[in-house]
């Protein structure tokens, strides 16, 4: 019944709220519509939906978001140096992370993180979903930017959806 | 107060938007400006959304949230253009500054 209804709770969730924010009103007819939008739309799209996302903990979601605001002003900062610095002192390079994860939606968060992220941009996605392929645009040491990506994002990840 | 405030935010965005330029403007290769425009800028746009949220709520007196979208939008789309760019480049070979650590130009 719950799942016939309300097949993608999040979605719904999410729906209903960017419909109140793109009106920027929180009137009773605007809720009401967008409460309808929120539920019909997800209901209809559901068959391009296969799998169902299942968040663990959402508490560390918001935790996780949080953490990735804080990386993403750090990252501007080391960036704008990077730039700021003649480049022939620049040592670009391409590295491979491993990955951890098996759930297509975290892999995809993961790799959105690290383009939004310090120097980095994802570039592929291994044909077997094992591997990321990412360039960095200043690498001081290959093994530690890896670490350090791994640490900071993929290990909450990892809490969230396993 | 809230004027100097709002003139730092904006002025935070103008530079970090200029540096992004200016990336895109002075690097070597293809892969090192995809960074230029991708990164420097959404701080330099999130600053000025700030900007323009609490500018707006004060001055309506209601909240304006239309802003917090913006950035939605932006976090959503930046990473997938960036990142199909940069496939896209790989494919083609585009050519990769001599100094790229581990380069990729292997034969698939």
């Amino acid at each position: 019944m719950r799942s016939k209804f309300f097949p993608h709770p999040f979605l719904t969730l999410a729906l209903w709220i960017i419909w109140l924010l793109l009106n920027n009103t929180v009137s009773a007819g605007h809720m009401i519509l967008g409460a309808l939008l929120a539920i019909f739309i997800p209901w209809f799209t559901a068959g391009f939906w296969e799998e169902r996302v299942s968040v663990r903990r959402p508490w560390l979601m918001v935790k996780f978001f949080a953490s990735v605001l804080w990386q993403i002003i750090i990252a501007n900062i080391e960036v704008a140096r990077l730039i700021l610095m003649p480049s022939d002192r620049l040592r670009p390079g391409f590295v491979e992370i491993p990955l951890d994860l098996t759930s297509p939606l975290a892999i995809s968060i993961l790799a959105n993180t690290i383009s939004l992220t310090p120097g980095t941009v994802t570039c592929d996605l291994s044909q077997d979903q094992k591997s990321l392929l990412i360039h960095a645009l200043h690498i001081d040491d290959a093994q530690s930017t890896i670490d350090e990506i791994k640490q900071l994002f993929e290990k909450p990840l990892k809490e969230i959806f396993n | 107060m809230l004027e100097i405030l709002l003139s730092i935010l904006i002025l935070l965005g103008g530079f970090f938007t200029l540096v992004g330029s200016l990336g895109l403007f002075k690097l070597p290769d293809f892969y090192m400006r995809l960074h230029g425009p991708t990164k420097a800028s959404t701080l330099g746009v999130g600053a000025v959304l700030v900007a323009s949220a609490i500018h707006f709520s004060v001055k309506t007196g209601g909240i304006s949230l239309h802003e917090v979208l913006v950035t939605l939008f932006l976090f959503i789309t930046a990473p997938v253009s960036a990142h199909l760019m940069a496939k896209a480049a790989l494919h083609i070979k585009v050519r990769q500054e001599k100094r790229t650590l581990n380069k990729s130009d292997q034969e698939e």
